[in-house]
């Protein structure tokens, strides 16, 4: 009961922040704040196989693409017919039923490619996961550039604006709430204990392939949910925005944040994303300025911005009981 | 506990996202412009040939007075050459910097990514060299300075027909790429509304690299010439295959040949050939021979094509601001979409109803390793 009025209260409030929002703050703002959001949502998931179940995935940008170009088909190709299935309301519900239709299609496409890549891969150990992951992100940006109905190397132009910043945040709590109940549920135990010892945890009865598949599916779909948000607001999709490269971003985030926290995923998709805008005014120096930094933030905190700080929560969450 | 650190983290988002606010706005006295382009990155030296050219354009406006009284200022954006980066930077110089207008980009999917934004804010946008033709369709505030990739078709087509007087071409294109499938339909069409005829049209994929069967099938038809509109990696290695089976006629081609690693790969194979570009640093004309100069005495090498038409474009825009006496995003749109035969190191431009440029192409020939200019095709 309390949980829905809380849950309740979110979505009232970012509903009423919505329409002002772009004039309050400027479209400028709003557009950082809806892409830190996006990259919220893929940092949390990432930090799900990465920081909890501890596998070390590289192919972040490939479900986000997976998702992203499912979404944006969808919406493009079923999108005038389901619009004249719902004529009888409102222009703000039919765009809420395309948009949810898409996601729920990204998110199920996304998850079904993680399922695929993570059943024979998640056998594997470090490295080895890491090569096939970063493999396949690249397999599936070569497949778009490929595929003509979906823009190929010119791109998908023509996608419908239908996510916002309501959309994006109301996602964003959506995977942190499930990344934060599953962490400390039974499952998210199993997950720990793998990235701990995996030997341990085997022995202790923990299926361990099943559960890095599980997490691995789970961290696949919130991506793809992320890539579905992501075109929907920018309208335009190109493969260039998902190469490797966009993997490491997500890995920096993490990585900067503290792995294996949420608050720490938060934070560093906030300061990434955030910081390579305020070091704009550095012109051509601006990326090493931020190298310098992130090179800092590493060498002061290795264990990331928030590392320790969750870690000692949860010593004292521990010492409490 | 977990409830306190969820409001340091939203408070910590909160002032980030404040702090980066503020500053930075036109002065009275300044017509302020924004250019977005690839300065880092993979096509790192796209944008800064683009730079170079936009800033000459800029320093001579401003050294003869400016424009409306004001003088002009260029705020240069990177967008690393990533589509998503190309729509922010092109959100921020409208809503913060609030530029009346945008030059950019050379690469089509960054134009295409940052258009809607410029189309929504009705800012108009002059991309310099983004030759797809989707580019402009994207709305009315959306131009461009370069000829569209199937107009290259038609000024082969004449070149072939009219200068060489071809009346036998076999055709060889790239059939997974836009770009060579649009040049070869338009070079077929109007190929054999000049009176000639198409004796063989044969096809690869991108990546491929033995092309007997098809060249040898070519051969059999004894083709004049042989149209290759791809880009200049298969060009080079269709040249040397053609060559060793003795196919002696030469071949034409697009501005995807345009690479410094054309005659490497292609070698002497492809002495005699022809293919049609921007323009040209030895056309004759005396406003291109200035500009070359000029450029290479300020930046110590010569100019690209992408550094003329980054100059051209400029200089469009500035004339266009010029004839609508005003700095208002509307009145320039207005004043672009009636740019008439305006004269630039590029070529005479037209603007038509649906923002495309109408300007000629020059034709160049591999001529001992070096690309000569031969003529200038109107359209």
């Amino acid at each position: 009961m309390r949980r829905g009025l809380l849950w309740l209260g979110a979505v009232l409030v970012l509903a009423a922040l919505e329409p002002n929002l772009r004039g309050l703050i400027g479209a400028y703002n709003y557009q950082i704040l809806v892409l830190v959001g996006v990259n919220i949502i893929l940092a949390v998931s990432l930090n799900l196989i990465n920081g909890f179940t501890g596998q070390f995935s590289i192919g972040h940008a490939g479900f986000y693409a997976v998702g992203a170009y499912t979404s944006a088909a969808l919406v493009f190709y079923a999108g005038p017919s389901v619009r004249v299935l719902t004529a009888s309301l409102p222009t703000v519900a039919q765009d809420a039923v395309l948009l949810l239709m898409g996601l729920l299609g990204a998110a199920l496409v996304a998850g079904l490619a993680g399922l695929a890549v993570g059943i024979p891969s998640l056998r594997l150990r470090g490295d080895y996961l890491a090569i096939v992951t970063l493999g396949f992100g690249e397999i599936i940006r070569v497949l778009i550039l490929n595929i003509d109905a979906i823009g190929g190397a010119r791109g998908f132009a023509g996608i419908p604006q239908l996510s916002n910043f309501f959309w994006v945040y109301l996602f964003v709590l959506i995977t942190i709430a499930t990344v934060h109940n599953l962490v400390s549920s039974s499952y998210g135990r199993a997950f720990v204990s793998i990235r701990d010892d995996e030997i341990a945890a085997e022995a202790m009865g923990v299926d361990t392939t099943r559960f890095k598949v599980m997490s691995f599916v789970i961290s696949s779909m919130f991506a793809g949910i992320a890539g579905g948000l992501f075109g929907h607001f920018t309208m335009y999709l190109h493969p260039n925005s998902f190469t490797f490269v966009a993997s490491f971003y997500v890995i920096i985030m993490i990585v900067i944040g503290g792995l294996g926290s949420i608050e720490g995923a938060v934070l560093g998709a906030v300061v990434f994303t955030v910081g390579l805008e305020v070091f704009r005014g550095f012109g051509a120096f601006r990326l090493i300025n931020f190298s310098v930094l992130l090179v800092l933030i590493m060498i002061y905190r290795p264990q990331g911005l928030l590392g320790s700080w969750t870690l000692i929560k949860r010593r004292k969450q521990a010492g409490a009981m | 506990m977990k409830r306190r650190s969820w409001i340091q983290a939203s408070f910590l988002l909160c002032t980030t996202v404040l702090t980066s606010c503020s500053r930075d706005q036109g002065q009275g006295d300044e017509i302020l412009i924004g250019e977005y382009g690839s300065l880092t990155g993979t096509t790192a030296t796209f944008g800064i040939s683009t730079m170079n050219g936009i800033e000459m354009a800029l320093d001579e406006v401003n050294q003869s007075g400016g424009l409306l009284g004001k003088t002009v200022r260029v705020i240069v954006e990177d967008d690393q050459g990533r589509p998503e980066e190309a729509q922010t930077v092109v959100t921020k110089l409208i809503t913060r910097d609030r530029v009346v207008a945008l030059l950019g980009e050379v690469a089509s999917s960054r134009t295409l990514a940052a258009a809607p934004v410029a189309q929504q804010m009705g800012i108009p946008m002059v991309s310099p060299s983004s030759t797809n033709p989707a580019v402009t369709e994207v709305g009315d505030f959306i131009f461009r300075v370069c000829f569209i990739d199937p107009f290259q078709g038609l000024v082969m087509a004449k070149f072939a027909a009219q200068s060489l007087q071809l009346t036998d071409v076999a055709v060889l294109r790239d059939i997974k790429n836009d770009y060579s499938v649009g040049l070869a339909d338009v070079f077929v069409e109007n190929f054999r509304t000049l009176g000639g005829t198409i004796v063989a049209d044969e096809g690869y994929s991108e990546g491929d690299t033995d092309f007997s069967a098809q060249l040898t099938s070519i051969r059999a038809r004894r083709p004049q010439a042989i149209f290759v509109p791809g880009y200049y990696t298969e060009v080079g290695l269709i040249a040397r295959q053609a060559k060793s089976l003795g196919i002696e006629v030469p071949l034409l081609g697009g501005d995807g040949w345009d690479s410094p690693s054309l005659v490497e790969i292609g070698g002497a194979a492809l002495e005699g050939s022809y293919f049609s570009n921007h323009y040209s640093v030895d056309d004759p004309s005396p406003a291109i021979q200035k500009f070359v100069g000029d450029y290479r005495d300020r930046y110590g090498a010569t100019p690209d094509a992408l550094a003329g038409l980054g100059y051209d474009a400029a200089q469009i825009l500035f004339d266009a601001i010029r004839r609508a006496g005003s700095a208002d995003p509307t009145a320039i749109r207005d004043a672009l979409a009636q740019t008439k035969d305006f004269a630039g190191v590029t070529g005479v431009t037209t603007l038509d109803e649906n923002r495309n440029a109408v300007k000629p192409a020059v034709v160049l020939q591999v001529n001992d390793g070096k690309l000569v200019y031969v003529e200038t095709i109107n359209p």
